[in-house]
């Protein structure tokens, strides 16, 4: 290598530089720019290994121990007793794994189906169409928390505003989010209500990029309305439906404030909407079992990684 | 440039990882080696974490009385109990010290907070100071206080369960019940739910209810913890829950499994139901204009804890005290601010205020109880005078164990056999005891 440092390093070849080469001033351009590079990068680094990095590993290592009562007592290497723990708990892990399936997949199908609906309906311009984009993502702008309270209270089986509609109609009172049997398909719905505005969005702005040929030829040929949008139009839209879905489902499956907010601790009395996170917050918060906890959260991890990888290869590869 | 080299190729990757990693750890290292929090100047406040609760609202207006005594900025933070519970928990796991003085359940968190060596010992500080006068504090309050004879917490609100109810619909019940099976005769009469009446209205969430069932527990001549084995799967237990479930699920409001204070209190607020057991220390709700109708204030009733087969046994505990973070580079204030806040003075004015104390002086003085209703003074002192000092096991992971416990009491209150479920909550809780153990062991 000649004085000149990677400047004049032959091209293609190995480059590999001496000891406390970044500390020395740089002598050509290439070397300011390549160092320059670093210096940019050192923030978001840092930021990753902090945030997501050091979180990650910090929580895989307390998953092998049996910490309990607080992070920084002493605590022994339990290897995978946790995992088995975990994975042996009928009681409690298992089911909050279904409940966790149960809701994702419902809340999500619902409302990518209404999302789609409306987006189709939100395609053509129509009087009002401002009005109706405007009303529909007043849900999104509102937090969780304010929103499981908010049906809280519409919701309560004595005073809530819903019971009084019902019995004014003639229908039977309902529990509700007062009842074990009906307390997680009446949050799915909530969830349904605040997170269509935001699969009608997406696909909105999947539809607005698909050419207008493909389906006016179809037009031509004398294809139905649900035949042009069953063999044309979803197909065209399905790298930006399958994105949408990832998206809504990561994020459905890891839902805990809204759960948190209407059910309390524990996902209510008979754990009747206790999912995975809510377990795993349980867990850390309630038992202080920050070794099963980890585990918990590790196995949740792969959980979603698992999900995430399986609806990539189904939904349309690497345009997901 | 072509467009392939500017793609991130797995070898890039992988340097940016462990670049990521490395800076990661170095920043950790870094924190590591800086002074934990540096030493307090003068203008260092004192930092207090409480429960949103009338006694830290009535205290957070006399602060200033305070400042001027310590010569201290005084910062206090208002949560909620869950959101404390965690606060500390995040704050205490990474040796914090931005906390000073920690209002803590004393039969909730004390054990587990005693077993993380992370509350100050208070003996030598309560037992030294005459003017403190230590022996003062009820005994009941006065031994939760204490973990493995170290006094970890000084209580500054008490609470009893007492029966609240509507003067107006008992006239025609046969009066006051006196004891629990008059209470559930007079409920049943009461009830009409098809019509949105209610004979009776309490907590039913599984882990919240179980403070509040542990006077019902006690009054039929069961525990917890009996001879340090599992006590909730014992003939007393079993009628003690089936008791209550019988009582909130046939004459209580629908939904009634998903019921706290903050769901069953605007129930009889309302005037929807007749009776209600709950805390003294809620007693005001039902005299405010802006939570209770008029009907309801002008006939709520208070009468003690109702007798059981075994007796009327209700609880008295110290529901919320103050304790010093073992973290805390202002101990000596910290301790200061306590020793105003629960000290006579202090307990008298807060107490003659309508917010009762754990002070026996204070109970005795008449001017301290001239705030509250004397129906309700009466039924106070009377439970406290039958008190036990726990409505919890007195284990590390309350949570649990209350979890545990929980699940019969919602069986009844579903109205589903109580035995099966109880002889399994039972077996859990034994096993549940012996981690317990060896938890406190360890």
């Amino acid at each position: 290598m000649g004085a000149t440092g990677l400047a004049t390093a032959p091209a293609g070849g190995k480059r590999r530089a001496p000891r406390g080469r970044l500390l020395r001033p740089a002598r050509t351009f290439e070397q300011a720019n390549r160092r320059l590079k670093w210096a940019m990068l050192a923030p978001a680094l840092l930021f990753v290994g902090l945030m997501i990095v050091f979180p990650l590993v910090f929580t895989a290592n307390l998953s092998l121990t049996d910490a309990f009562g607080a992070v920084n007592a002493g605590k022994e290497h339990v290897g995978l007793t946790n995992f088995t723990d975990a994975l042996g708990d009928t009681r409690r892990f298992w089911p909050a794994v279904s409940r966790t399936v149960v809701f994702t997949v419902g809340a999500v199908l619902l409302e990518t189906v209404l999302g789609l609906a409306l987006a189709m309906l939100l395609r053509r311009p129509f009087r009002g169409i401002r009005w109706v984009r405007t009303v529909l993502i007043v849900p999104l702008l509102a937090t969780p928390v304010a929103i499981g309270i908010l049906w809280l209270l519409i919701l309560d089986p004595t005073n809530g505003i819903a019971n009084h509609l019902l019995a004014s109609v003639g229908l039977p009172r309902q529990e509700f989010l007062g009842s074990v049997g009906q307390s997680l398909p009446t949050l799915m719905l909530i969830d349904v209500w605040q997170w269509t505005p935001m699969m009608t969005l997406l696909l909105l702005a999947g539809l607005t990029t698909l050419p207008d040929e493909p389906e006016e030829a179809a037009l031509v040929d004398g294809a139905g309305a649900w035949q042009r949008f069953r063999y044309v139009t979803l197909p065209m839209l399905a790298p930006t439906l399958a994105t949408a879905l990832v998206l809504r489902a990561v994020d459905a499956l890891k839902t805990f404030d809204l759960l948190y907010a209407t059910k309390g601790a524990g996902g209510g009395s008979d754990f009747e909407v206790e999912t995975l996170n809510v377990y795993a917050y349980g867990l850390t918060f309630d038992y202080q079992e920050y070794g099963l906890a980890s585990a918990v959260l590790v196995l949740f991890t792969l959980f979603i990684i698992g999900v995430v990888i399986l609806m990539r290869r189904r939904g349309g590869g690497k345009n997901a | 440039m072509s467009t392939n080299s500017r793609l991130l190729s797995r070898r890039s990757f992988g340097r940016l990882a462990v670049a990521g990693a490395a800076a990661a750890g170095g920043a950790m290292t870094l924190g590591a080696c800086a002074p934990g929090g540096g030493k307090p100047t003068s203008g260092t406040p004192l930092r207090i974490m409480a429960i949103n609760h009338v006694w830290s609202q009535a205290v957070k207006r006399r602060l200033g009385e305070f400042e001027d005594l310590v010569g201290r900025r005084v910062s206090m933070t208002l949560l909620t109990a869950d959101q404390l519970s965690s606060s500390y928990n995040v704050k205490l796991n990474a040796s914090g010290t931005d906390v000073d003085v920690m209002m803590v359940r004393a039969l909730q968190e004390q054990l587990l907070f005693a077993h993380n060596d992370w509350l100050v010992d208070l003996t030598d500080r309560v037992e030294g100071d005459r003017e403190f006068a230590w022996q003062d504090f009820q005994e009941a309050p006065r031994e939760a206080s204490a973990s493995a004879g170290r006094v970890l917490s000084v209580p500054v609100v008490t609470e009893r369960p007492v029966l609240y109810y509507r003067k107006d619909l008992v006239a025609g019940l046969g009066g006051v019940p006196r004891t629990l099976d008059a209470l559930m005769s007079a409920a049943l009469e009461a009830a009409d739910r098809g019509r949105g009446r209610y004979g009776f209205v309490g907590r039913g969430q599984r882990s919240g209810a179980v403070s509040q069932w542990s006077s019902f527990l006690y009054s039929h001549g069961g525990d917890f913890v009996v001879d340090g084995a599992s006590g909730i799967g014992s003939r007393q237990a079993i009628a003690a829950y089936e008791y209550y479930g019988r009582l909130l699920g046939r004459t209580g409001p629908p939904g009634a499994t998903n019921m706290s204070l903050e769901q069953a209190m605007p129930i009889f607020a309302q005037g929807k139901a007749a009776f209600y057991i709950d805390a003294d220390a809620i007693y005001s709700s039902f005299l405010d204009p802006e939570v209770a109708t008029q009907q309801v204030r002008e006939s709520v009733g208070f009468a003690p804890f109702p007798a059981g087969p075994a007796g009327a046994r209700p609880h008295n505990i110290p529901s919320w005290s103050l304790g010093i973070n073992k973290f805390s580079l202002l101990r000596d204030d910290a301790w200061q601010f306590i020793r105003w806040a629960a000290g006579v003075a202090q307990s008298r004015k807060l107490q003659a205020e309508g917010i009762p104390g754990a002070r026996a002086s204070v109970w005795e003085d008449p001017q301290t109880l001239e705030k509250f209703p004397p129906e309700l003074a009466q039924a106070m002192r009377t439970n406290a005078g039958r008190g036990l000092g726990y409505d919890r096991p007195r284990v590390l992971q309350v949570g649990r164990a209350r979890d545990i416990i929980g699940r019969p009491l919602v069986a009844a209150v579903l109205g589903e056999p109580v035995r099966p479920v109880a002889r399994d909550a039972h077996a859990e809780f034994t096993d549940f005891l012996v981690r317990d153990n060896r938890h406190k062991e360890s």
